[in-house]
């Protein structure tokens, strides 16, 4: 994982983008380290706010020159609806870059990136390291609604291979981002399939992905105390090297997965052949 | 049972006195009976890691000791997630004691530590005494280890699940197996739950049993309800409550111990305190409660340079109010 820093970080700017809000933070030191993938916890409230745990959100961009990192992030409870009311020249306690990042394949290889509402928010930067590379990338976005997609605009500046979905049908095609995929690795020839979303979404972006023959990496959002690798709150059933299975940090050892070794239908239970599994009576 | 909020029996010490002093001057050294650690501050076991992920934000070293997660005689998945839930100044945890086992630890953690000059307090469980035992065993002898905290806050499987601190007689099998075959160099330290009836008779059947200093306190047992799903947002259905939400009844039971240690209830033995401490007044008022160090959990999560931070603050508020030395603060508030 990255080695982040605790930074008072000035707002820059904060606007609406569709049904989200587009935070800019100029935070020294940070956006040097960043790689795609990383992300920030912001602290909410100042030292003696009663909301004590910190909020995660992907990175969306990090400009070295300007000394900013970008979040996207969706108004959802206490904490998200706290930081929509932050205005530039205010100071948020933030920690990044954290966790491990999205592998970017070290020469020209051709990736779908696949995203579900602001899940899309880190993959374009991540499209700009694969292009750089002398890759070549495709997109499918998908949201519920026309409003809840997010960088259809930002995708379509990087390639002309965008696909958008909804599910209910107000922009793009009908359904959900799977639906199209298939037929867009066989289409492109794609070797990695990227995807940041919601669980049930990476599970079946990663069997679709590995069915057809690509390398399936996820961005996870388990929900986390600490964010930095203490706690052992954010732990998913993960299959390692050596085939053993184990509660992992999504933290630290993530948040970006090998999808085919995330054990997707197991999260949120003990799996009897998980390390450790027998000492809590499960058999 | 004697459970005395009065101070009673000894005299007032030394007193601060005189005009503010230079906070460079104080002396922070914790006095922890035969042993003593360079200032008061660790960490909370189970918020801290092994101590790997948080010496990204400070040297290890700079604090009297990091306690580490506690760690059971073998592997141990813990409870499946949901694991936690936020509530207010504080959180629910059922993390269920996920660890790698003790031989994995003292294989590649604590000699990490101890090459990062750490002074590592070990945090062990069992579910069994023996277990405490066998893990407690393993500790001899093992470079940059100062001492052992013997969570007796997990249930008793012998015992139908029941909590060992929460009765005096299972807290005093446990301390007592454990020093038996502990290293004689290393303090043994228990740590209570505070969900009791009386925390002064369970603190002390663990000092009659051989502890060597208590640590408080452990977790509330707490439950969260989704309103959403119409479901117990843990997946442990309970869990632990910490972080500044408990700091009044954390400096409540250390208050009690010290009070009925002073009144002769029970033996003298220092205490670790802990529970919702987030600044270095909040330190303060343990010390002040009688408390001879502390320890800095959940408010880790909020911010990981919280220990060295309240250390800083500490001694300014030491300093501010006339104490030369750190060890004049401790139970200053029975006086
Ligand atoms: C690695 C990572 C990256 C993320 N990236 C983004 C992003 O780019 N944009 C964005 O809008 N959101 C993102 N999220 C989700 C975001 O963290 C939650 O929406 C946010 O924490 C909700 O906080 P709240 O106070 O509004 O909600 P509350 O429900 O009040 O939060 C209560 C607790 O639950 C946790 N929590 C609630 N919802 C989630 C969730 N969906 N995921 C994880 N924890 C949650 C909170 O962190 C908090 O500890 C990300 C989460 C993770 C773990
Ligand atoms: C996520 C989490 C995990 C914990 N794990 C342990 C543990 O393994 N062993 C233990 O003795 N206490 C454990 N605790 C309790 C703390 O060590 C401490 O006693 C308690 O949280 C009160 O202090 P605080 O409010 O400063 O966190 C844990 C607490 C939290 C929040
Ligand atoms: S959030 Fe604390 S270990 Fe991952």
């Amino acid at each position: 994982m990255a080695n982040p820093l605790q930074v008072a970080a000035e707002v820059v700017s904060l606007q609406p983008a569709g049904a989200y809000h587009h935070l800019v933070l100029r935070a020294p030191g940070v956006a040097e380290r960043v790689e795609p993938g990383h992300f920030v916890a912001v602290a909410i409230g100042g030292r003696d706010s009663a909301t004590l745990l910190r909020r995660a959100f992907s990175i969306h961009r990090a400009d070295e020159a300007a000394g900013t990192v970008e979040v996207v992030f969706a108004e959802h409870g206490k904490g998200t609806r706290e930081l929509a009311r932050v205005r530039p020249g205010d100071r948020l306690d933030v920690v990044a870059p954290l966790g491990t990042p999205f592998p970017v394949p070290s020469g020209p290889a051709t990736a779908l990136l696949v995203a579900g509402g602001y899940g899309s928010a880190p993959m374009f930067a991540l499209a700009e390291r694969i292009l750089d590379q002398g890759g070549r990338v495709g997109f499918i976005l998908g949201a519920a609604t026309a409003d809840r997609l997010y960088g259809v605009d930002q995708a379509l500046a990087l390639t002309p291979d965008v696909v958008v979905t909804t599910d209910d049908g107000s922009a793009g095609t009908r359904g959900l981002v799977t639906g199209p995929l298939a037929e867009a690795i066989a289409a492109t020839g794609a070797q990695a399939v990227y995807s940041c979303g919601p669980m049930a979404m990476l599970r079946a972006v990663t069997e679709i992905a590995t069915a057809h023959g690509a390398r399936s990496w996820t961005a996870v959002e388990e929900s986390m105390a600490c964010g930095v690798g203490v706690c052992m709150t954010c732990v998913l059933p993960v299959v390692g090297n050596d085939g053993v299975s184990r509660f992992v940090r999504s933290c630290v050892d993530g948040p970006c997965f090998d999808g085919t070794k995330v054990r997707w239908s197991d999260v949120g239970t003990i799996p009897a052949d998980v390390e450790g599994a027998a000492a809590m009576g499960v058999r | 049972m004697i459970e005395t909020t009065a101070a009673g029996g000894a005299a007032s010490t030394t007193q601060a006195v005189g005009g503010p002093v230079a906070a460079h001057q104080v002396d922070m050294t914790a006095a922890l009976g035969r042993s003593s650690l360079p200032n008061p501050i660790t960490t909370a076991s189970g918020c801290a890691g092994y101590g790997r992920d948080l010496a990204k934000f400070f040297g290890l070293d700079e604090i009297g000791a990091i306690t580490t997660k506690t760690i059971m005689p073998y592997p141990r998945s813990g409870r499946a997630t949901p694991r936690m839930a936020e509530t207010p100044s504080g959180m629910l945890n059922s993390i269920g004691l996920q660890g790698s086992g003790i031989d994995a630890f003292v294989a590649h953690e604590l000699p990490w530590l101890a090459q990062r000059g750490a002074r590592t307090i070990v945090s062990i469980a069992g579910e069994r005494v023996e277990e405490f035992a066998e893990s407690a065993a393993r500790l001899t002898g093992v470079p940059g280890v100062v001492g052992i905290e013997v969570n007796i806050s997990c249930p008793n499987v012998a015992d139908r699940g029941l909590v060992f601190a929460c009765n005096p007689a299972t807290s005093y099998d446990v301390i007592r197996a454990v020093r038996e075959v502990a290293d004689p160099a290393l303090p043994v330290y228990a740590k209570l739950s505070p969900d009791v009836t009386s925390i002064v008779e369970i603190a002390r059947a663990c000092v009659e049993a051989g502890a060597d200093g208590l640590s408080m306190i452990n977790t509330l047992l707490g439950m969260e309800i989704d309103t959403t799903r119409l479901r117990p947002a843990l997946a442990g259905v309970t869990g632990g409550l910490s972080g500044p939400a408990i700091r009044p009844v954390a400096v409540r039971c250390v208050y009690q111990v010290y009070a009925a240690m002073r009144a002769g209830v029970m033996p003298e033995v220092p205490i670790l305190g802990m529970g919702g401490i987030r600044s270095g007044l909040d330190a303060l008022q343990f010390l002040l409660a009688g408390a001879s160090a502390v320890s800095v959990g959940t408010v880790i999560f909020n911010d990981p340079g919280a220990p060295v931070r309240i250390l800083e603050e500490l001694r300014d508020a030491l300093a501010t109010r006339g104490f030369w030395r750190l060890a004049d603060a401790v139970g200053a508030a029975h006086r």
